[in-house]
């Protein structure tokens, strides 16, 4: 499975991706596929900070209530209201419309987290 | 007739396999000095002599059957038809429990489904659980809720009118999570103070709670106190006692409140020693997620056929532990059920009739008070007189327990002392009409309150 070059990854299944000083938030193919349909998403509101390893909102499946936990820390710039109606965005197109939040971050904000590469890796590792 | 008593020849037996030769022989190392001296005990009885022996003490009982029963301060006595408990009693239906398997009990799961619709209709919110336990611990999770819903604000205000078992149950809880509790007064009219509401709220208040009708029987103005809440953007909460009175009264759910909650009792649940209660709990859909407690929802089945599921349990205990909504995992099921059997009688005409005969007794035993009123300061008198009420009031006395128990031996409950129930309540009696009164009854209340007053 690729994951896509772009952005970065957490151990936990999020992924990162940033563009100016502002990062964009979501959970990865493998999580979703993991989670199963996901019928409502409860994300921080602007304005809110978040911390990196802590969490910032639910994803509720049909199987679970599972926490979003946030791979950066920052101020919430966005979060992504077209799931508010479409949850099912998260399951479809994890990596594009189904993004989470979108968060403010100083420098140096994403280096704890994997590439691609090691985010393969670390699947394969865990035996996916 | 002597049953189930060991025979004297089991305790030989027994006594042979251990090697003694008697009890005391048994019990030989006890010391002589801590031994129970004889027991002045009468003879053994026949079961049919005991059976005898209780139906004359139960006969010595004043119960509500037999007396002219005015008694309410949070349980009610209304009507109790007798298909109510043949129904409970089917075998299919008997369980206090929600099941943890529950698709495979699809009746129970309708029977939760139109209890919830039936709390829905009641109180003109979205949504309504599968039951709580009480009155008192469905107030308490509204305020749980509010602080879920608005975790920056620490602070639930409510109005010191409020039930007293109510008020003692969020304050447990409230110490235990650390959430601040306001209290607002009372005015001259047996009513939230507006002033002090103004004065209580502030940036740090998730919930304004308020019962109506109080404590005091006295209805609250809910569009104004749910304005103020709105106002301060907390969340506007609305408990009510008796729940017959939303046959008659505008439900919080009319005036744009977040949850109405409160007690069910009144309906189809006997007044047997304060229990067992029946709490229900509604909600806005915006809050939902937020709501505790089991809900039921409709779905069809592979078939297309109506079917019911538990909905939404992914956010409870069995699945979240430690991070779910609430610690409430069951409902009442039974009590529920009850209540849900006397609401499919009554229809929307029924409740509404209950709720019109319940206040027009009232208003006829408060007019006539106010006809006893006398000049050398004895008597009782109306409280709050010319603020409305639903089917309870509070009259003045400064006994009221030794007049209560002077009335008790004419065959009347007169009500409920005050002081029994909050001390810092107004001295006084408590006095609720339901439509099993009669107006026989009413009037013997009013003589006995003229005589012994």
């Amino acid at each position: 499975m690729a994951q896509p070059t772009d952005r970065k990854y957490s151990r936990t299944h999020e992924w990162a991706m940033l563009a100016g000083d502002v990062v964009t938030v979501g959970i990865t193919q493998f999580a979703q596929e993991q989670l199963g349909d996901v019928v409502f998403v409860e994300l921080p509101a602007a304005g809110g900070a978040v911390e990196a390893g802590k969490a910032c909102g639910t994803i509720e499946s049909v199987k679970a209530v599972s926490e979003i936990l946030s791979p950066v820390t920052g101020e919430v710039v966005e979060a992504n209201a077209a799931l508010e109606g479409r949850p099912e965005l998260v399951n479809q197109d994890p990596f594009g419309e189904g993004w989470l939040v979108r968060v403010k971050v100083g420098t140096g904000a994403l280096d704890h987290l994997m590439d691609a590469a090691a985010y393969e890796a670390f699947l394969a590792e865990e035996g996916h | 007739m002597h049953r189930y008593l060991a025979g004297s020849d089991d305790r030989r037996r027994m006594l042979e396999r251990i090697g003694c030769t008697s009890v005391e022989e048994l019990f030989a190392s006890i010391p002589a000095e801590v031994r129970c001296g004889p027991l002045e005990l009468p003879p053994g009885r026949s079961e049919e002599e005991v059976r005898r022996e209780f139906w004359g003490l139960a006969g010595r009982n004043l119960t509500t059957e037999c007396a002219a029963c005015f008694l309410g301060a949070g349980v009610y006595w209304h009507v109790q038809p007798a298909v109510v408990d043949a129904l409970l009693w089917r075998g299919e239906l008997f369980t206090a429990y929600t099941p943890y398997q529950p698709e495979v009990s699809q009746g129970t799961l309708q029977a939760i489904f139109e209890f919830q619709t039936f709390v829905c209709q009641l109180t003109e919110m979205d949504v309504a659980n599968a039951s709580m336990y009480d009155g008192a611990t469905a107030v308490v999770e509204a305020a749980l809720l509010a602080r879920r819903v608005l975790p920056a604000r620490n602070r639930v205000v409510l109005a010191a009118t409020l039930h007293p078992d109510s008020k003692a149950v969020l304050r447990t809880y409230a110490e235990a999570q650390g959430i601040e509790l306001t209290e607002v007064r009372w005015d001259e009219a047996g009513r939230l103070e507006a002033g002090s509401l103004t004065d209580a709220l502030g940036p740090d208040v998730c919930a304004v709670i308020v019962q109506s009708p109080n404590v005091f029987g006295v209805i609250e103005d809910l569009q104004a106190v749910g304005a103020a809440a709105k106002g301060a953007g907390a969340l506007a909460v609305h408990a009510v006692a008796e729940a017959t009175s939303l046959g008659i009264l505008a439900p919080g759910g009319r005036f744009g409140f977040d949850v109405v909650c409160g007690e069910l009792q009144a309906f189809g649940i006997p007044a047997s020693f304060g229990g067992p209660l029946l709490g229900f709990f509604a909600v806005r859909q915006n809050h939902l997620r937020q709501m505790p407690g089991r809900l039921v929802g409709e779905t069809v089945d592979v078939d297309g056929r109506r079917a019911f599921v538990l909905t939404l349990s992914t956010r409870e205990q069995h699945i979240r532990r430690a991070k779910a909504t609430s610690n409430i995992c069951t409902n009442h099921g039974l009590m529920a059920l009850a209540a849900t059997i006397v609401l499919s009688l009554l229809g929307k005409k029924g409740v509404r009739e209950v709720g019109v005969a319940s206040h027009s007794l009232a208003e006829y035993v408060k007019s006539g008070i106010r006809a006893q009123r006398r000049d050398d300061g004895r008597g009782v008198r109306l409280a709050f007189d010319g603020s409305p009420t639903y089917n309870e009031f509070l009259v003045l006395h400064d006994d009221p327990d030794g007049l209560l128990a002077q009335m008790q031996r004419e065959g009347i409950l007169g009500g409920v002392a005050t002081p029994a129930l909050d001390g810092a309540l107004p001295r006084g009696v408590l006095i609720a009409l339901t439509e099993r009164n009669t107006k026989e009854e009413c009037d013997r209340l009013l003589e006995a309150l003229r005589r012994l007053a």
